[in-house]
């Protein structure tokens, strides 16, 4: 990392008048702070997480044992849209943007995202998207499934306004999250720490840089689509009808050309997080960080050419199946290079097990498997096979549940402390793991069986003689463990809140910039910003800290030789657990 | 290596639970020989990484006097793994293509299939005769038409040794047909024509259904082949149309009745 170009200045920011912070709710309403708008996208997205994870129980329960009659055709059929969709479109995608919007400019040494009142917009555009949707289950909620297949979807087959609230959810928080990432682009690309080349930026960033441009190049497509879609619905413009000249091949060639980018796009900030995690609790640097880099926006880039990996089974010519075969067969290469080199972050390290660490090994090993049982979707012939079956279901869970969810919970337990001041119980972070791991691998690991012996998905019923109560059931059983898990994580994070012990700067000895700051940050987030030598800061912080103590211990006026006016930043800023260097 | 050497010679009784369901066509065997060594691979690199990270994890664990060594990386092994891992997908790429032509070739009929299907309207199946049949997929059912014009319900019926070519249709939604031990699943889509074939060696039911969600019903969107002896399926097939055709001549009888009791003008437009 020793060529790192000299950098514009960095913006200054000069306050006139400064708001006092009334203190009430509408401070929070009003916010364009970008930490607030960050515990704001939180909160609602584990809400709406909440409702998405009842909503998998709901089927679950409804699939424990044949021809059950707990919920009709009608209902399942509405449960498997609400549940896809709000898991996609309300919790993955946006807490993604809840992470960013908190951690990326205390990561990059900023005082704030480049557009607050933007910043601000995404929010309540997700939330309107949020609402719209979630009207619709007083209503007709829609029940084409999250991908709404045309002619399934179109006005002759879903008459109701529940799919047209299904398009409208696409159309808002598609918005709010182009919007959201070009704020992301600009944040990153202007806004970091003076010496904070981008071989220095924190892996984090990438993978939520890379995201934002995967996020910019795959939304119009999807918002057009949905707009064809919703004119077909309203003004008969047969784009998607068959009766009229329309195909709707069309449709999930357009779907899809958004649905797999978006798979990554759920994804590339979970790996960055896992690159954040990994290095800090193995008390040793990131296994090549430009391979990871690197091979994070490698994957951005083959995510555009994989699409109809998803439509093996449709009407399409055998050399282009061929070719979206080998595509995403290439796609594999970066994500094998990435895990391997995050197993070789631990290699000869000091590993210290605290929960944060639990999750990004958990991740590590159900996230391989995941993988694994894509490439072997990716090879068409066994697609044919497993197609839109439980085995497809099975896979994705790994690669979203396992792989983004997991992540998720480590970010949980390793940024909480920062944004809060408090530490999460450790006791029951690991509980909350071994339920969540044991509830996965349970629930999900007999859904490949299920698949490979014909199950299809999205039934809302089977016979016995099909011989599947038995898998079902035991994946029921997995499911409730499963959110044992996640309701201790919910548990352990309002209590840790009033009774968690103080946290204080610096709780993990990390790396990157935002434990520079107090936990929580101030308004400002920094005193003082340094200036960034290693893509390590703080680990260089702390090292010139323990050197100057000493020189002080020696002679008074060693301190002199900090940055003019940062003595006293970083003395606060290390006093939590700093000194331990 | 216990693992690999099982599935290696493992017998139906992995299928559907570890593999996907064979033994009714060739083309559903061939998938499944590929799936076999796919799977074999992955075992492989999964234990292997799944190894070496429970071996650091412990090895490695933070321990009193232990300091962790500042390895920024090594470009070397790094190039050495990627090309592994592209190396690895090459091998499964040829290996694909390689049995591409036992699953995507429909297999020749064999001697007692008869010789009624190669008419001229029908292209035979490479070096033989072959049985094409109609499939239309619609909110809740399978329709089959056959070739002399019979038609039926959620069964199919075919005849054993006989390649079917099945030409794949739909009504209204997207559908997707699918009987696993026949080999993998095509969608129907409106407004085109997928194909698919399968030749069944002995007499047997094989199930499936719909495998694209396609409405309320889609559970019960249920799909049976039957195979019987060639002869059995020649007479079940006429008897079929003969079926039909009492069944509409019947009906038409019903109507021409109705018709004259209660006038045609309000039975139009009632």
């Amino acid at each position: 990392m020793a060529t790192t170009t000299s950098l514009a200045p960095v913006p200054q920011i000069a306050t006139h008048r400064a708001e006092p912070d009334r203190g009430d709710w509408t401070s929070w309403v009003t916010t364009t702070d970008h930490k607030r708008i960050g515990i704001l996208y939180l909160v609602t997205c584990f809400v709406f997480f909440m409702v998405g994870g009842v909503e998998a129980l709901l089927m679950r329960s409804q699939l424990a044992v044949p021809n059950n009659t707990l919920i009709n055709a009608e209902h399942y059929n509405q449960l498997v849209t609400m549940h896809g969709t709000t898991m996609i479109f309300l919790f993955v995608i946006p807490v993604w943007a809840g992470f960013a919007n908190y951690m990326v400019p205390l990561m990059i040494g900023a005082r704030d995202m480049a557009f607050p009142r933007l910043n601000a917009l995404s929010y309540w555009l997700f939330v309107a998207g949020g609402v719209v949707f979630y009207s619709s289950v007083f209503w007709n909620p829609p029940d084409a499934g999250w991908f709404s297949y045309t002619p399934l979807s179109n006005g002759t087959y879903s008459p109701t306004a529940g799919q047209d609230t299904w398009i409208y959810l696409i159309h808002l928080t598609g918005l709010a999250s182009a919007i959201g990432a070009i704020n992301i682009v600009v944040t990153i690309a202007t806004m970091r720490a003076p010496g904070m080349g981008w071989g220095r930026l924190p892996l984090f960033c990438w993978g939520v840089l890379t995201q934002a441009i995967m996020l910019i190049v795959a939304i119009p497509v999807i918002a057009g689509a949905v707009t064809m879609l919703l004119t077909d619905r309203h003004f008969h413009t047969c784009y998607f009808d068959p009766r009229c000249g329309g195909s709707p091949l069309l449709w999930q060639h357009l779907f899809w050309f958004f649905g797999h980018p978006e798979v990554y796009i759920m994804i590339l900030p979970g790996f960055g997080v896992i690159s954040e995690v990994l290095p800090v609790f193995a008390r040793k640097p990131i296994f090549g960080y430009r391979a990871i880099a690197a091979s994070t926006v490698g994957i951005a880039f083959l995510s555009v050419l994989v699409w109809a990996h998803h439509m093996f089974t449709a009407p399409i010519p055998l050399v282009v199946l061929a070719f979206f075969m080998i595509s995403s067969m290439a796609i594999a290469v970066p994500t094998g290079v990435k895990v391997i080199n995050w197993v070789a972050t631990l290699w000869r390290g000091s590993i210290v097990f605290r929960t944060p660490l639990y999750f990004a090994c958990g991740f590590l090993v159900l996230f391989t498997l995941g993988g694994l049982s894509g490439v072997m979707l990716a090879i068409f012939p066994i697609d044919w096979q497993v197609h839109g079956s439980y085995f497809v279901v099975a896979h994705f869970h790994f690669v979203l549940v396992a792989g983004a969810v997991s992540a998720v919970m480590a970010a949980i337990y390793f940024w909480f402390p920062k944004m809060t001041g408090r530490m999460l119980s450790e006791s029951l972070g690991k509980l909350s793991f071994w339920f969540q791991f044991v509830g996965f691998l349970v629930t999900f690991g007999v859904q490949h069986s299920l698949g490979l012996s014909g199950m299809p998905r999205r039934v809302y019923t089977y016979n016995a003689d099909t011989g599947w109560g038995t898998d079902n059931l035991i994946s029921t059983i997995g499911a409730f463990i499963l959110a044992t898990g996640v309701l201790l994580t919910v548990f352990n994070v309002v209590r840790s809140l009033k009774y968690g012990v103080v946290a204080g700067p610096d709780p993990w000895k990390a790396n990157t910039l935002e434990w520079f700051s107090t936990s929580p940050p101030p308004a400002h987030n920094f005193d003082v910003i340094p200036k960034v030598t290693s893509v390590e800061p703080m680990k260089d912080l702390r090292a010139q800290i323990a050197q100057d103590s000493r020189n002080a211990r020696a002679t008074p006026t060693a301190r002199m030789r900090l940055p003019v006016g940062a003595a006293g930043a970083v003395q606060s800023a290390t006093s939590g657990g700093g000194e331990h260097v | 290596m216990l693992l690999v050497g099982r599935l290696a010679g493992a017998g139906p009784a992995w299928a559907g639970v570890i593999t996907p369901e064979s033994g009714g066509s060739s083309n559903a065997d061939s998938i499944e020989g590929l799936y076999k060594i796919v799977l074999i691979i992955a075992t492989v690199i999964f234990c292997a990484v799944a190894g070496a990270l429970v071996f650091f994890l412990v090895r490695y664990r933070a321990r009193p006097g232990h300091v962790a060594s500042q390895i920024r990386g090594n470009t070397r092994l790094e190039l050495a793994w990627t090309g592994a891992a592209a190396l690895i997908l090459v091998v499964l790429a040829a290996l694909t293509f390689s049995s591409l032509h036992g699953i995507v070739t429909p297999a020749a009929s064999g001697d007692d299939a008869g010789a009624i299907f190669a008419t001229v309207d029908q292209p035979p199946a490479p070096g033989d005769h072959a049985l094409h049949i109609k499939v239309t997929g619609r909110q809740f059912v399978w329709r089959f038409d056959y070739p002399n014009g019979a038609y039926s319900y959620e069964e199919l019926q075919v005849p054993i040794d006989t390649t079917v070519i099945v030409d794949i249709y739909s009504l209204d939604v997207n559908h997707s047909w699918w009987v696993p031990k026949l080999g993998g699943k095509f969608d129907a889509i409106p407004g085109y024509v997928n194909h698919t074939w399968f030749k069944i060696t002995k007499p047997g039911v094989f199930t499936g259904q719909c495998a694209e969600l396609c409405g309320q019903h889609h559970a019960q969107m249920i799909a049976t082949v039957r195979a019987v002896p060639a002869a059995a399926w020649e007479n079940w097939v006429a008897t079929q149309k003969q079926l039909i055709a009492q069944a509409g001549t019947a009906d038409a009888l019903a109507h021409a009745k109705l018709n004259s009791q209660v006038g045609a003008g309000q039975v139009e437009n009632p």
